[in-house]
């Protein structure tokens, strides 16, 4: 074979290569801790701040944890979808409060309405750090046994609830 | 909105001490400005003036003011966020052609100029009269106007 | 109507285009001197209607014609009548009609300066443009049409990015454009020679004032982008290896290769096919960057925003060209004579070793860009490379190449003597020794990368200073009688030592201190004072600023006040820093407000930037360079001799 051919097959690999490259999300960064404990926490409780709230409180049981925040637009655009995983399909959905103020937090539940199992308060966002949050809304599914198993970085869409999410719990349920 | 956000970035930034070249200071910037700002995708943590930035900051340096070491606080980074942090990619087996890539590109191209250098020697040598004639017709035909030998 | 008029041009233009294209290279292969004669009209036609549809789509600006979708998404009636014209390429649709309108005009330059060349080869040059002219028309056609309209007009429109607003925008994109893009002219050049199978020293002369051309152009379009992002982004860096500007440095290091190997080609008829591929890889990697910043395959901070429907026609476009050049290459190549004889020790290896060397630096920075796409394309994670790994694998490479600069120039063509080079290498090496030695010595803290960057530089401008002196002395004439391309060799060479300073001595000395400061309070940086007054508002054309009053003085003596501002548009609500920057040509000292703090006070970056000027001093050196050399009065003479050589003829006739 001439050698005058390797620019050109150098060429097609990394067309390849960029082809694929358009089907990817560069933004999105895959999360570690996947498959390892749900770092643990104690925060208080948005509604009543004299109780507290810890993960180990959901052993047992399948759940998602999502991150919101009352100045995030995009939270305001999933919260419907949250509203059907609680209310349609009985999926439990702990609220994490990412960085926010209490007041408006509050009122904004009032005004959108209230799915939550239970909301808690990360004011300083460490909580958020330790689950590796980068942007809000995102979503963790978390197992029986307290280990993370899926995280949904952005608004949860009604595809996302029907293809990944909702046959992730039926599979961890059985 | 935007305003209540800003003070309560302005309280957050606040709250540390301000030191001036401060040597914590000075290695909180080294560990910052080699970790990648997860928001802005490509700002460096230490650059960075996204909330997030500022928050993974204030982490860095009470881990700094705890005694930590720099590796342990880039591993405090990575198990949150995975290597897409690390501006320097660590040596991993997925790695080892980024980073050996360059010497051997460098490699490769010297000795595949060795070997046409040597080919072309050879070549030349065979037919030096063939190629003196070639370009002294191509002189004739007037397509090489040599502009003179400069020193 | 005056929108659609620039958008019916650009229909008409893609059908010119085509034709020339199509008639053009077909009159070239079957000889037919009608057809070749269609080459010179079709690239006037292009670039009048191509001009026609960008003033058209700028009156739109002007005039705030928010129906069209573009002009309503990139500009509002608030922005000054200034930024609304530069805003024609602010976006993704607009910048591409730039690109067009350069694409255009440099085939009008080729049409117009191409005198001197046989017509077939023109046509074929032209044909080649017109082609690839049709694939981005039709790009912007299918896919990104600036004038778009958007029904019901909306009133107001929707701001232009306020990190564009800024007289970067209006030089940075059409200097990097016509960087660029002028690379297709030189690989026009090479596909038009493979195709004639005619791939030769007067080849050579003819692409070389076009690639030097362009490559000056890009340097200047890198160089001022990156003092754009130094002044703008207020991070006080001035180069971020963010992809987007490693895809612009990408075909930069490969342009250089190329100018310096066009040199060989020209001279000494040799590395024939090592200058075409590099001609063809020159704008294979103008066009691979303009795909990986329009496709939304890589993060970054200078990206487009992003259609999926773009990424895959650019790959296609990129795919079809680059891909049927390549193969050309490889059936023309085998047939390419070597060319001239040269020993191992000669100008001809030093030049070649310097092709290696910026290829292989190509070649690092292009795979530590692509390298998170390959990774994450295998399914093996997301990773990030980014400055500590170019820093750490560009410098190295780097090192070899700046001590060939002072070498090449001094030996001799064909076969050098080693002992002679040396000999006259004896002074730039005591030179840098003295410098590199001395430098930091003088700043007061050593470093041996400050110690090797200084040496780099003097070992280069002592020999450049050297090269010009002999070469007065034996031809017994002062500088402005020598050749301009010589010149021109020498002054780029010398920016280079310029640049290698400024580099250098920020990296090796700069300060910067993130503090808070309350009103009244002082902080010293490089033995000047800053004395924080408070801020105050003030209102801009759209846009309110915070203004920082800071007092500049040394030893108790006030110098000067300095103004950083925040500044909030009003339509984007988009927080912008402008820097408050003092110069003196030796060191900066540059100034952002950061965020307000309790009491009045702000946080407050101060950085020292010792010689940072020289940077940008050493890309205009370099452009300069390639300013003289494209100006030698050998072009200009070819012309003429062709021209008393035709009259000849005809005379016989």
């Amino acid at each position: 074979m001439s050698r005058f051919l390797f620019p050109l097959i150098g060429f097609v690999v990394l067309l390849g290569f960029l082809a694929f490259g358009l089907t990817l999300k560069p933004s999105e960064v895959p999360s570690p801790l996947i498959d390892k404990p749900a770092p643990a926490f104690t925060l208080p409780q948005l509604a009543n701040p004299g109780e507290t709230f810890s993960p180990d409180a959901m052993k047992g049981k399948v759940w998602l944890m999502n991150v919101w925040a009352s100045w995030c637009f995009a939270c305001l655009e999933e919260h419907p979808v949250i509203r059907e995983l609680t209310t349609e399909h009985g999926v439990p959905v702990v609220g994490l409060n990412y960085k926010d103020i209490r007041n408006e937090a509050i009122s904004w539940l009032n005004r959108h309405g209230d799915s939550y199992l239970v909301t808690v308060s990360d004011t300083q966002g460490r909580v958020g750090i330790d689950y590796g949050v980068y942007g809000v809304p995102e979503t963790f599914l978390i197992d029986q046994t307290g280990v993370i198993r899926y995280k949904h970085i952005g608004p949860v869409t009604h595809d996302a609830v029907r293809d990944t999410i909702l046959p992730m719990i039926r599979e961890l349920e059985k | 909105m935007n305003r209540l956000w800003l003070t309560l970035i302005s309280v957050l930034i606040a709250l540390p001490s301000w030191a001036n070249n401060d040597p914590a200071e000075v290695r909180l910037q080294g560990i910052a400005a080699e970790l990648r700002c997860l928001v802005c995708q490509n700002e460096s943590i230490a650059a960075s003036r996204a909330d997030l930035a500022v928050d993974l900051r204030q982490q860095i340096r009470e881990q700094i003011q705890a005694g930590k070491t720099d590796s342990e606080i880039r591993t405090y980074m990575v198990e949150r966020y995975g290597d897409f942090v690390l501006y320097r990619p660590p040596l991993k087996t997925t790695t080892v052609l980024l980073w050996f890539g360059p010497l051997l590109l460098l490699v490769f191209g010297l000795l595949i100029l060795a070997i046409t250098l040597k080919r072309r020697r050879s070549a030349l040598a065979d037919k030096v009269l063939s190629a003196d004639d070639l370009e002294r017709a191509q002189a004739l035909l007037g397509q090489i106007k040599d502009p003179g030998k400069q020193p | 109507m005056i929108p659609e008029i620039g958008h019916f041009a650009l229909i008409l233009t893609l059908f010119v285009a085509l034709a020339q294209g199509g008639i053009t290279l077909a009159g070239a292969a079957r000889g037919n001197a009608t057809w070749i004669g269609f080459a010179r009209p079709a690239a006037r036609a292009q670039f009048s209607l191509v001009a026609i549809s960008f003033v058209l789509l700028m009156w739109s600006f002007i005039v705030k014609d928010f129906s069209v979708s573009y002009v309503a998404v990139n500009s509002n009636s608030q922005l000054p009548w200034f930024y609304r014209m530069a805003a024609v390429w602010g976006g993704h649709e607009g910048s591409l009609l730039l690109w067009l309108l350069m694409q255009t005009g440099w085939a009008y330059a080729v049409s117009l300066f191409s005198r001197q060349l046989p017509d077939v080869m023109v046509a074929r040059v032209l044909g080649v443009l017109g082609l690839v002219t049709a694939g981005f028309l039709l790009f912007v056609l299918l896919t990104s049409n600036p004038f778009e309209r958007l029904v019901p007009a909306p009133m107001e429109g929707m701001d232009l990015n306020p990190l564009l607003q800024d007289v970067g925008l209006i030089f940075h994109p059409p200097l990097l454009y016509m960087g660029y893009v002028g690379f297709s002219v030189v690989f026009a050049f090479a596909i038009a020679a493979l195709l004639a199978g005619q791939l030769d020293s007067a080849w050579a002369r003819w692409s070389r004032p076009w690639a030097t051309a362009a490559w000056l152009f890009l340097t200047l379009g890198i160089a001022l982008g990156s003092w754009w992002a130094y002044y703008e982004l207020g991070w006080g860096g001035w180069w971020f290896w963010d992809p987007v500007e490693n895809s612009s440095f990408v075909p930069w290091l490969v342009g250089t290769a190329l100018i310096h190997s066009l040199a060989v080609t020209e001279k000494r008829a040799s590395f024939k096919n090592w200058t075409v591929l590099l001609a063809i890889s020159t704008f294979a990697l103008s066009l691979l960057g303009a795909f990986l910043v329009r496709s939304g395959v890589l993060t970054s901070v200078h990206a487009f925003a992003t259609d999926p429907r773009r990424g895959v026609f650019l790959l296609m476009l990129f795919a079809v060209v680059v891909g049927s050049s390549l193969l050309l290459f490889a059936i023309r190549a085998p047939k390419v004579g070597l060319g001239g004889r040269f020993e191992l020790f000669s100008r001809e290896s030093l030049l070649l070793v310097n092709n290696v060397l910026l290829a292989v630096a190509a070649g690092a920075v292009l795979l530590g860009t692509l390298y998170p796409l390959f990774i994450d394309a295998l399914g093996m994670g997301k990773i990030s490379v980014g400055p500590p790994y170019f820093n750490l694998v560009f410098v190295p490479l780097m090192v070899p190449a700046l001590l060939l600069i002072a070498v090449g120039p001094v030996a001799n063509w064909k076969r050098a003597k080693l002992r002679d080079v040396l000999k006259q290498l004896n002074l730039p090496l005591f030179v840098a020794v003295v410098a590199g030695v001395g430098v930091p010595f003088l700043y007061g803290r050593w470093s041996a990368l400050v110690a090797l960057g200084i040496a780099l530089a003097a070992w280069i401008a002592t020999a450049v200073v050297m090269g010009i002196f002999k070469r007065m002395r034996a031809t017994r004439s002062g500088l402005l009688a020598q050749p301009r391309s010589w010149m021109g060799m020498h002054i780029a060479h010398l920016g280079m030592a310029v640049f290698v300073v400024g580099v250098t001595l920020v990296m090796g000395y700069e300060t910067e201190q993130d503090i808070r400061m309350a009103p009244g309070q002082t902080v010293t940086a490089a033995g000047y004072e800053l004395t924080f007054r408070g801020v105050r508002s003030e209102l801009g054309a759209n846009y309110a600023a915070q203004v920082g009053d800071i007092v500049l003085s040394r030893d108790g003596r006030q110098l000067r006040l300095m103004h950083p501002e925040k500044r909030n548009y009003f339509f984007s609500e988009m927080p912008m820093t402008e820097v408050a920057i003092d110069a003196n040509g030796l060191r900066h000292l540059y100034v952002a407000l950061g965020e307000p703090l309790a009491d009045g006070a702000w946080s407050v970056r101060v950085h020292y930037k010792p010689f940072i000027d020289w940077i940008w001093i050493g890309c205009i050196l370099m452009a300069l360079g390639g300013l003289l050399a494209i100006s030698d009065r050998r072009y200009r003479l070819k012309r003429r001799e062709k021209r008393t050589a035709v009259i000849a003829q005809e005379a016989k006739a």
